[in-house]
């Protein structure tokens, strides 16, 4: 807060115009600051009651989190510099979770297993205000590929910081993970097997299709609406459609039981994911490839490139980067989708998603939801960076 | 030396290239011209047999091109196209050591080759090594772009309307620097291009082209005052007919004993200079002097206009 007031006297110019998103971040941040901030239930599944900030948070913290959070709405609007404003949002989004853990703390009657505080609309309100405030400063830095991943291992460290401290302890979806600590990490595990283990089939399977229909035209038609159809069945419906085949190989083919392969469970979701991934990575490595210049590709064969030599030293390089931009679609792509797999059984953040649909519990609901969001986040930002780095001459 | 004998391709209906065959000799410059869809690039990708023909053959010092695999011909045979196709996610030095590489030479051989490729076309090797080809401006890439198909010493060169891409006074620079290096090297070199000028300017000999024919094979200075038919007068020109005649006798030819007075001209230019120089100072006749700055003799007005007349 110190050095939010110091910003604010050093910067202040009497001709500096406003600065229209941060116009729209203030905004935001206000309708949030009035909204309820908390909202509290007796136990996990009856309505809650809405807590304004005022009531949720002893007094002194109220005066000073709203004077945070006013004070970084306005310098919101003033025209920062962007590593400014980076460290305005990540201020505001410091307090405000802390605000909301104390919240937690100060709502909870000492002893109370039962009841339950979470979240409110206010809450919510700020946290996107200000995170428009921080990702729109980290896009105007213009950072390098390396840059941008600092960033994202500062918020992921931090977040884990508060995690391990215990200030969010009392909030309700933390209490839904104590209570299922084995079963959270274990899902989690199966989550990212199912996501990666598509991608990585997906991969070695998708990048050779592509190249041959990059070289046989033939094949491109065909097998380009054959992905696309198949990227149209609906995904519960997908899953389901793979349940019968998949039982019948189990109890026809020798062995495969012994391999894993069921009507249910692993099998079918793995399967279901990497049909869906296909397209994305074969359609990414047709473009890829087809974007070579001609004239690159006839001085490759003009020089004596055999083939292969061709296809590894030249065409794969220069697609590279467009076949990166089909993984990170299937990955952020799979890493959601993957929370359907639950649905038969497949494991993954899913499975507490419909236990608390289940049980009209959203705090459920959201312990397997919020991972899941993070990670296709964090996923996107990671293949991102990858993307730039590997095209020639950094951005294209 | 190339021999092509009797090559024919076509495509669908369309014959490409129709029965052409021509005699390169070892170190000459042969300028192929022709409109667009003449089968100049057709032919000359037959070559180094990017393109196969359907009839007839190709021999390089005697040798039939298809006894052994493209790829292993390629590598013995410069291939530079109009713009340039240099690798960009290579660096200039990566791209220069093509071939090199994969012909298997050691590091340390490629590296001095990419210096000293570099130092011939007036880059700083270190300077422009380790760029991207993105880096360099349009005549650089060209330059670089020829260098790469020189890094194995190829003995013969194929270039596909290899200026094209630049802009008129870079391009006049790359021309008369192609031909200083081929003096150099001796390399033999086929070029194709669409601009009657380049090919009088840079050709040891012309093959004009059209519809897959070829019309006629021949010295520049014959194929200005003989055209073989009046599809080859059409692409000349007749605008300047008696300058390009005379662009091609050198004064030293036509030298006689008088006097004339003021700065002299070198022997190593042509009739055209002389005229030029003679009209623009307004004298009747000019000196001509060897390296050393001696006057040898002089070059009248009447001599130049005598020899721009159409030949009986």
């Amino acid at each position: 807060m110190a050095l939010a007031a110091t910003t604010l006297t050093e910067r202040r110019a009497p001709h500096q115009a406003l600065d229209r998103l941060g116009l729209l971040v203030a905004l935001v941040a206000l309708a949030g600051l009035l909204t309820p901030f908390a909202a509290f239930r007796a136990n996990r599944i009856v309505p809650g009651t809405a807590i304004a900030l005022w009531a949720a948070l002893p007094g002194w913290e109220t005066v000073l989190t709203g004077a945070v959070l006013v004070g970084a709405a306005a310098l919101a609007v003033v025209r920062l510099s962007p590593a400014a404003r980076l460290l305005v949002g990540f201020a505001a989004l410091l307090v405000l979770a802390i605000a909301i853990g104390d919240a937690a703390r100060f709502l909870t009657p000492a002893g109370d297993h039962l009841s339950r505080t979470s979240p409110g609309t206010g809450f919510w309100l700020l946290a996107l205000a200000f995170s428009l405030l921080l990702s729109d400063a980290v896009a105007r830095l213009g950072l390098t590929p390396l840059g941008r991943l600092s960033i994202l291992a500062a918020v992921v460290g931090t977040v884990a910081l508060i995690l391990e401290s215990g200030l969010w302890g009392d909030l309700s979806v933390l209490r839904e993970y104590a209570n299922r600590a084995d079963s959270f990490w274990r899902e989690g595990a199966a989550h990212v097997g199912l996501a990666l283990g598509s991608l990585a089939a997906a991969t070695l399977i998708g990048v050779p299709l592509g190249i041959v229909c990059h070289r046989v035209a033939a094949v491109r038609a065909t097998l380009l609406n054959l992905l696309n159809g198949i990227q149209t069945i609906p995904s519960i419906a997908l899953f389901g459609l793979l349940i019968a085949p998949l039982a019948w190989i189990a109890a026809v083919v020798p062995g495969a039981a012994a391999l894993g392969i069921s009507g249910i469970g692993t099998a079918p979701a793995m399967l279901a994911l990497i049909l869906y991934a296909l397209l994305p990575v074969v359609a990414n490595t047709v473009a890829g490839l087809a974007g070579v210049p001609e004239a690159t590709e006839e001085a490759a064969r003009g020089m004596g490139m055999t083939d292969m030599q061709r296809l590894l030293q030249v065409e794969f390089p220069l697609a590279l980067p467009v076949i990166l931009t089909g993984i990170r679609i299937v990955l952020v792509q799979n890493i959601g989708l993957a929370t359907v797999a639950a649905l038969i059984g497949g494991g993954g953040f899913g499975v507490f998603v419909f236990q608390g649909v289940g049980q009209t519990a959203m705090d459920l609901v959201l312990l397997g939801a919020i991972p899941t969001v993070a990670m296709a986040f964090a996923a996107a930002i990671v293949l991102d960076a990858l993307v730039e780095l590997a095209t020639p001459g950094g951005r294209a | 030396m190339i021999e092509i004998e009797h090559l024919s391709k076509s495509f669908g209906n369309d014959r490409a290239v129709d029965d052409v065959s021509l005699r390169i000799g070892e170190g000459e410059i042969v300028a192929i011209v022709g409109t667009s869809g003449s089968g100049k690039t057709t032919l000359l990708r037959m070559i180094n047999r990017l393109i196969e023909p359907d009839s007839g053959r190709v021999l390089i010092d005697g040798q039939d091109t298809r006894q052994r695999p493209a790829y292993s011909l390629r590598r013995e045979i410069g291939y530079v196209i109009q713009g340039h196709g240099l690798f960009p996610h290579r660096t200039v030095g990566q791209n220069i050591a093509t071939v090199p590489a994969l012909l298997g030479w050691n590091k340390a051989k490629m590296g001095a080759r990419v210096d000293e490729l570099l130092t011939l076309f007036g880059l700083d090797p270190a300077t422009y090594r380790e760029r991207l080809p993105s880096a360099l401006s349009g005549g650089q890439q060209q330059r670089v772009g020829v260098a790469r198909a020189l890094a194995a010493s190829p003995k013969v060169l194929l270039m596909d309307e290899p200026f094209g891409a630049l802009d008129p006074i870079i391009r006049a620079k790359a021309q008369t620097d192609l031909r200083a290096i081929q003096r150099r090297l001796k390399t033999t070199i086929v070029l194709v291009t669409h601009d009657m000028n380049e090919a009088i300017l840079l050709g040891d000999r012309i093959a004009v082209m059209d519809q897959g024919r070829l019309l006629q094979y021949a010295r520049p200075d014959e194929i200005v005052v003989r055209p073989a038919t009046p599809f080859v007068g059409e692409l000349l020109g007749s605008g300047e007919r008696p300058f390009r005649l005379l662009s091609f006798r050198p004064v030293r030819d036509f030298l006689d004993e008088g006097e004339a007075a003021g700065e002299p001209i070198a022997d190593t230019m042509t009739l055209r200079d002389a005229l030029e120089e003679a009209l623009w100072s307004g004298r009747d006749a000019v000196p001509v002097a060897d390296a050393d700055g001696r006057i040898i003799g002089r070059v009248t007005l009447r001599t130049a206009i005598a020899q721009a007349a159409r030949p009986k």
